[in-house]
C-alpha cells in the first residue's frame, strides 16, 4: 500500500468525518497541515484573527449545526490561547475537536521554542486530551476523538500533534470503527426508574418541569413540547434550556435562578414534584442549596451520571439521553390535573411580571421586544453580562429562533465570534450578535473575519460605557463604589462622576467598524430602534448597531449571591 | 459534610499510558477530593495498570469520586473495596540511626512483635521492613518516633486485591 504522511492522513480524516469547515490559525508546527489543506477543496478553512475567538467560532458552529466543531492552532501561544474556549465548550457540553501543533518529539521537554504541555494545561477543561506519540496511532486517535466529542455528554477533545509525527510516512488507512474499552456512553433507559417517575408525576399536585441545556443538545425540543402538551405540567428552564419549549407556550413560566422570573422561582419553591431533565443544578439556578425546592420530590434525567446527585439530592435518578428518555415517557403519560396549580402560577406572573423600569436612553427590553417583532427566524448569540440576562429574559425563542450563549463558564468575548461560527454553519439564517461594550472589545478584532468571510451579521452593541453586571453588584451590594467598571474613566479622573469631562466615545465603535470596512448605525432614542433593525435585516452586508443604554439599567429580579430562590430583589 | 467521613478504598483499572496518573491525581486536586494514598503498577496485561486509592470522604462525595473516575476515557473499571473483603497492605522501611546496643535489642523486639524483617544492619543502625496495613504502619511510626530521634521513614502506599471468594475457594 502506498504510504502517506501524517499531514495527509489528517486532512483525509477531516473529509471522512464530514468536516466541511475548519477554524484555523497557522504557525510553525502546523504549516505542513496548512499546506495539505491548501491542496484540497472539501474542507473550507476560516481564518479568525485570534485563537481565543477561533475556538468560540468552532463552538458556535457546533452548537448551531449539531456537528462537531473543528479547530487547528499552532503550538505554544497558539495552544494556550484555546484554553478559555475549550473550558467554555466543556461547561456547555459542546462537541469540539481541537488540533494543536506540538514541537517535534525529540524537543518535547526541552523548553523548545513555542513548546507547552497543552494536554496537561487543558486536562481539567476537556473531555479528553492526548498527544499522538506514534504515527501508526494517528488515524485511530482522530477517529476516537470525533467519537468521544459527539457521544454521551458531548465535549471538547484536544489532540496534540508533534510536528515530526505528522511528517512521518505511514498507512493511509483511516479506521471505520471505534472501540474504546474505558468509554462506553450509556444508551437506553431504565424503564423501572422511568415508571417510578411517571407514577410520581401522576400523583403530584404541583408538578413542575425543570429543563436544562440537555434537551436542546439532544434535539428533544419537539418531543418535550409534546410531553408538556399531553401532561399540562408547567415548565421552567435554565438559560441553557431556553427554547426547549417555545417561550410563548402557555405552560412556559420562564427562567429560574439568579435572574429568573418571579413566577419561575416561586414555582420551584412551591412545587411538590420537580421533574428535571438535562441540567446540572448549577449554583446560579439553585441559590442556597438546602432551601432549593424545599417541598419537592426530585426526579433527574441526565446523560452524565456525574451530574446526578452532585449538587442537589435526587430521589429518582435516571441516566439517559434526554431525547430517548422523553420518547419513552411519551408512551406512558396522561394529562395531569394542574388547573389549581397553574392558577397560582398565573397569580405570581400577574403580581410580578417581567417588566423593566423606564430610564434614559434606549431600554434593553424595548430593543429585544422589537427584535422579536422584526425577526421571524434567526440565531441570536449573546456575550456575557447584563445584556445576556436581558436577552434570556425577553428574547422569544422557538423552533425558528435559537439562542446561543456561554452559560456555564460565562465567557465575555463569546458574542461576536459566536455569531461568526453560527453564520458560517447556517448561511441561510439571520444571525444577530448581542454584546455589551465590554465583551465586544474582548474580540473586536473579529470584525476582520466578518468582513473577510463576507458574513452579513447584525452586530448589536448594548453600550452603557460600563461593565454593567459588575457595576450592578456594586450598585446593589457595594455602596455604589464603582471600582474598575467604568470604561470611560481616564487617568485624570478619580472616579467621582462630573468632575472630569468624559471622552464622548471610548471607543468610537462606528469608526472602528468603518476601519474594518463595516458600516454602523448609532441608535440613541427608542424611535430609531425599529428602523435600524429593519434596515439591518435587509442589508445583505454586515452591519454594526450601537444602542445607547443607560448605566442605571439593572437586571431584576435578582437573588443575592448565596440567597434563596424565594428571596428576590425586585425593581422597586 | 463531615458527619460520615470514612476511609474508603478504590481499585482502579486504567490504560497504561503517559499522563494517566497525572489525570487521576489531577481530578482529586481539581475537585478538592481528599487523597490519602495512591499506588500504581502494571498488571498481567502490560497495556493495563491498576491503581489502589484510599480516600477519606462522606458518602455523597465518595459516590461523586467513583462517578467522576468512571467518566474518564482512560479508566477501564472502578471497583469499590470499601465493603468487600480485600487484602490491602503497604510496604514501609524505617532506618534507625545512631543507636546503642540496648536500643538495638529493643528494636529487634519491636521487629518481632510486628513481624518486621531486619533488612539491613550496621554498627549503630538498623533497617526494618514492614509489610502490613497502613494503619499498623502508622502505629509503628508513632511508636518508634517516640523512642528514637534519628529515624528515616519511607512508605510505599497501599496495594490491594480482593480476597478469594467462598465459591472460588
Amino acid at each position: 500500500m502506498r504510504q502517506i504522511s501524517g499531514n495527509k492522513l489528517l486532512v483525509r480524516a477531516l473529509k471522512e468525518e464530514g468536516v466541511d469547515v475548519l477554524f484555523g490559525y497557522p504557525g510553525a508546527t502546523t504549516i505542513d497541515i496548512g499546506d495539505e489543506l491548501y491542496k484540497q477543496d472539501y474542507t473550507k478553512v476560516v481564518l479568525p484573527r485570534q485563537e481565543v475567538a477561533l475556538v468560540h467560532e468552532a463552538d458556535a458552529y457546533a452548537r448551531s449545526t449539531g456537528k462537531v466543531g473543528v479547530c487547528l492552532v499552532t503550538s505554544g501561544p497558539g495552544a494556550t490561547n484555546v484554553v478559555t474556549g475549550l473550558a467554555t465548550a466543556n461547561y456547555d457540553s459542546v462537541p469540539l475537536v481541537c488540533f494543536t501543533g506540538q514541537v517535534a518529539r525529540h524537543l518535547i521537554g526541552n523548553d523548545a521554542f513555542q513548546e507547552v504541555d497543552i494536554v496537561g494545561i487543558t486536562r481539567s477543561v476537556t473531555k479528553y486530551g492526548v498527544t499522538v506519540r506514534k504515527r501508526e496511532d494517528l488515524g485511530r486517535i482522530i477517529k476516537e476523538a470525533f467519537y468521544i466529542a459527539r457521544t454521551g455528554r458531548p465535549g471538547p477533545v484536544l489532540i496534540d500533534l508533534p510536528k515530526d509525527v505528522l511528517g512521518e510516512m505511514g498507512s493511509p488507512e483511516y479506521p471505520t470503527e471505534v472501540n474504546i474499552r474505558g468509554y462506553k456512553p450509556s444508551t437506553g433507559v431504565h424503564i423501572g426508574q422511568l415508571k417510578k417517575a411517571i407514577k410520581l408525576l401522576e400523583k403530584a399536585k404541583k408538578p413542575l418541569f425543570l429543563v436544562g441545556g440537555g434537551v436542546n443538545i439532544a434535539g428533544a425540543n419537539k418531543d418535550f413540547t409534546k410531553l408538556v402538551d399531553i401532561t399540562d405540567v408547567p415548565v421552567v428552564t435554565t438559560i441553557m434550556g431556553r427554547g426547549a419549549i417555545p417561550t410563548n407556550h402557555k405552560n412556559y413560566i420562564g427562567n429560574l435562578g439568579m435572574h429568573g422570573s418571579y413566577a419561575a422561582n416561586m414555582a420551584v419553591n412551591e412545587c411538590d414534584l420537580l421533574f428535571s431533565i438535562g441540567t446540572r443544578f448549577n449554583d446560579r439556578i439553585t441559590g442556597k442549596l438546602h432551601s432549593f425546592a424545599p417541598k419537592a420530590t426530585i426526579i433527574h434525567i441526565d446523560i452524565d451520571t456525574g451530574a446526578i446527585s452532585r449538587n442537589v439530592h435526587v430521589d429518582v435518578p435516571i441516566v439517559a439521553d434526554a431525547k430517548e428518555a422523553i420518547g419513552k415517557i411519551l408512551e406512558y403519560v396522561t394529562k395531569c390535573d394542574t388547573n389549581l396549580w397553574k392558577d397560582k402560577i398565573e397569580e405570581w406572573k400577574k403580581s410580578h411580571p417581567l417588566v423593566m423600569k423606564k430610564h434614559n436612553g434606549v431600554s434593553p427590553q424595548m430593543i429585544l421586544e422589537t427584535m422579536n417583532e422584526v425577526f421571524d427566524e434567526g440565531i441570536f448569540v449573546t456575550d456575557v453580562g447584563q445584556h445576556q440576562m436581558f436577552a434570556t429574559q425577553f428574547l422569544e425563542i422557538n423552533e425558528k429562533k435559537k439562542l446561543l450563549t456561554s452559560g456555564g463558564l460565562g465567557t465575555m468575548g463569546y458574542g461576536l465570534p459566536g455569531a461568526i461560527g453560527a453564520k458560517v454553519g447556517n448561511p441561510e439564517s439571520t444571525v444577530v450578535s448581542i454584546s455589551g461594550d465590554g465583551g465586544f472589545q474582548m474580540n473586536i478584532q473579529e470584525l476582520a473575519t466578518v468582513f473577510a468571510e463576507k458574513l452579513p451579521l447584525i452586530i448589536c452593541i448594548f453600550n452603557n460605557n460600563y461593565l454593567g453586571m459588575v457595576r450592578q453588584w456594586q450598585k446593589l451590594f457595594y455602596g455604589k463604589r464603582y471600582s474598575m467598571t467604568c470604561l470611560r474613566k481616564t487617568a485624570d479622573c478619580d472616579g467621582k462622576c462630573g468632575e472630569v469631562e468624559c471622552p464622548p466615545y471610548m471607543p468610537d465603535f462606528i469608526q472602528i467598524a468603518k476601519g474594518y470596512g463595516i458600516n454602523g448605525i448609532r441608535v440613541s432614542s427608542e424611535k430609531e430602534v425599529k428602523e435600524a433593525l429593519i434596515k439591518a435585516k435587509g442589508y445583505k452586508k454586515p452591519i454594526v448597531i450601537e444602542f445607547a443604554i443607560d448605566p442605571e439599567e439593572t437586571v431584576y429580579p435578582m437573588i443575592e449571591p448565596g440567597g434563596t430562590l424565594s428571596d428576590m430583589l425586585m425593581d422597586c | 459534610m463531615n458527619s460520615n467521613q470514612k476511609k474508603r478504598w478504590i481499585s482502579l483499572y486504567v490504560e497504561n499510558q503517559v499522563g494517566v496518573l497525572s489525570k487521576i491525581s489531577g481530578l482529586f486536586s481539581g475537585k478538592s477530593y481528599n487523597l490519602d494514598s495512591l499506588t500504581v503498577g502494571t498488571t498481567e496485561d502490560p497495556t493495563v495498570s491498576r491503581m489502589t486509592i484510599s480516600t477519606s470522604s462522606d458518602d455523597e462525595t465518595f459516590e461523586q469520586i467513583k462517578k467522576q473516575l468512571n467518566r474518564m476515557v482512560e479508566v477501564i473499571k472502578v471497583i469499590d473495596f470499601t465493603d468487600v473483603s480485600a487484602k490491602i497492605k503497604e510496604i514501609m522501611y524505617i532506618k534507625i540511626k545512631k543507636i546503642s546496643l540496648t536500643e538495638k535489642t529493643e528494636l529487634f523486639q519491636i521487629a518481632e512483635a510486628f513481624k518486621a524483617r531486619v533488612n539491613d544492619y550496621g554498627k549503630d543502625s538498623l533497617l526494618l521492613e514492614f509489610v502490613q496495613t497502613a494503619t499498623k504502619n502508622d502505629a509503628v511510626v508513632k511508636l518508634i518516633k517516640s523512642d528514637f530521634k534519628n529515624i528515616e521513614v519511607v512508605r510505599g502506599g497501599s496495594v490491594g486485591i480482593e480476597s478469594i471468594s467462598m465459591t472460588e475457594r
